[in-house]
């Protein structure tokens, strides 16, 4: 039996019957074709598949889209806006926050969610905010320097915006 | 993994939901924040046949506060907990525990309701409902906390029962909350909460039996005056550890006994 859904992913409104089954990580691979959000441990644990439903970040291998139904959903797709990369987009971008890049979509979902939250963060709060998300490549320094330097972008405090930085500043995450 | 079908329903009040357990019974199930219940679908080792769906339940995500307890509903999520003023002043060893639950992502979806129904003895909040003797609430009756633990993953609640609330009383004593584990957004090895109520100690324990455990033997030895170090040594009565991947039994218990004269002493020293 397949239940009828409606949600905004991205801004954009999407109506679809799935099996109450489906996972929101699947709907959102496979059945709106957005591919940005990634699918790792399978297991809750690694928050690869992390997007924002309603502005919170969650990992959409452990909700069902019946459950997201209604809902504003954002994948790492919805960030930018007019071509201009979100400010923690641009910041992992410039800092080289990620090597091979399979965690990144989740750690910029968790990280955008984080500043949203706590714009200045120290860099424990960032090691607290982003405990959900495992990478097993750059060690996190570079993850870390990069969050601290998308907060400054969005705080208008960086020591040497570049024009992208600023440019970027005003695009906010959607509530 | 793919979970086995199931069929879904979200009903608008309590009373419906119990309607519809009973309708699709005994192998439905209540999700809330699907924070545990999902990843065990997942794993095959749940396999309901109906999942019915309270998160859009009107009423059931408040927190209250009347004469000297808190009541807090079945929906108040982990975040919720931690960005609660009042329960910051009236019960602040939720908070503290609301922190270490999971990561961002986790909290921000499993509910109060949810750890306090699967009964897990990892869930931190179980530990608390039990050593403060809580009353949880449903549909049907005031469960209190020291008869609601049966066995592992075991509550006295029945099929068609829903937890609405958690009723606490307020606790405003020094306290202190320490949860063992290797990476942060682990579940406790071994879990440790003091909480001085009036001139007496409350202990509590996570994860270091098939249920939550209260530390009634250590806080026997408190009360008649012995010191922390000697009032831990009697936390082997109070537990019941089993070995597993991530530590010996032996060991836990010896974790216990060092973890409860530390949190003793945090809890006395913060004050
Ligand atoms: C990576 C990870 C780490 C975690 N770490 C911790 C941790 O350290 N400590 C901890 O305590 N928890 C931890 N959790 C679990 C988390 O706290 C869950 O949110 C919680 O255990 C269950 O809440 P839920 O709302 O998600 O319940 P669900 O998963 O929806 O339900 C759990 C069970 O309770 C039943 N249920 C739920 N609500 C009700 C109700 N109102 N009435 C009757 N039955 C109900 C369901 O039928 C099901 O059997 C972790 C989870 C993950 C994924
Ligand atoms: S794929 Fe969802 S947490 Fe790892
Ligand atoms: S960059 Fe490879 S897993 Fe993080």
């Amino acid at each position: 039996m397949t239940q009828s859904v409606a949600m905004t992913i991205n801004g954009r409104r999407r109506e679809d019957h799935v099996e109450p089954r489906l996972l929101l990580v699947h709907y959102l691979r496979e059945v709106a074709g957005l591919t940005g959000t990634h699918i790792a441990c399978d297991t809750s644990q690694c928050g690869a598949c992390t997007v924002l439903i309603d502005g919170e970040a969650v990992k959409s291998c452990s909700v069902f889209t019946v459950q997201a139904n209604g809902r504003q959903v954002t994948t790492i797709e919805g960030l930018a806006e007019d071509g201009v990369l979100h400010p923690v987009q641009q910041a992992f971008w410039n800092e080289h926050g990620l090597q091979c890049g399979f965690c990144t979509p989740g750690f910029i979902m968790a990280a955008a969610y984080l500043l949203k939250q706590n714009p200045s963060p120290t860099d424990e709060e960032i090691e607290r905010g982003l405990e959900g998300n495992l990478c097993r490549c750059t060690g996190y320094e570079n993850i870390r320097k990069a969050v601290r330097s998308a907060s400054q972008a969005m705080n208008g405090t960086a020591a040497e915006p570049s024009a992208q930085l600023v440019g970027s500043a005003a695009a906010p995450v959607e509530d | 993994m793919i979970t086995a079908p199931f069929e879904y329903a979200r009903p608008g009040s309590v009373d419906e939901t119990q309607s519809l357990l009973n309708k699709y019974g005994s192998d439905a199930k209540v999700i809330a924040g699907g924070q545990s219940l999902i990843p065990l679908m997942r794993l095959r080792l749940s396999q309901p046949t109906a999942l019915i769906d309270i998160q859009g339940i009107p009423g059931l995500n408040e927190v209250r506060r009347d004469n000297g307890s808190v009541e807090i509903g079945a929906l108040v999520r982990h975040v919720d907990i931690q960005r609660n003023a009042m329960l910051r002043e009236s019960l602040p060893i939720l908070v503290e525990m609301s922190n270490d639950v999971g990561d961002n992502q986790v909290r921000n979806l499993g509910t109060i309701g949810g750890v306090i129904a699967h009964g897990d003895a990892a869930g931190d909040y179980n530990a608390a409902a039990l050593m403060l003797d809580a009353e949880i609430i449903t549909n049907k009756r005031r469960h209190q906390a020291r008869d609601f633990y049966r066995d592992i993953f075991t509550t006295a609640l029945e099929h068609d029962e829903v937890v609405t609330a958690v009723r606490f009383p307020v606790s405003t004593g020094r306290f202190a909350y320490t949860k063992f584990r290797r990476r942060l957004y682990d579940w406790a090895i071994a879990g440790v909460a003091v909480q001085e109520t009036g001139s007496s100690w409350r202990v509590g324990y996570v994860n270091l039996a098939t249920t939550p455990r209260r530390g009634s033997a250590v806080e026997a030895a408190l009360a008649g005056g012995a010191s922390a170090a000697d009032a831990a040594a009697q936390s082997g009565s109070d537990i019941d550890p089993t070995s597993d991947v991530r530590a010996t039994a032996e060991y836990k218990r010896h974790l216990t006994q060092v973890l409860t004269v530390r949190t003793l002493q945090k809890a006395t020293m913060a004050a």
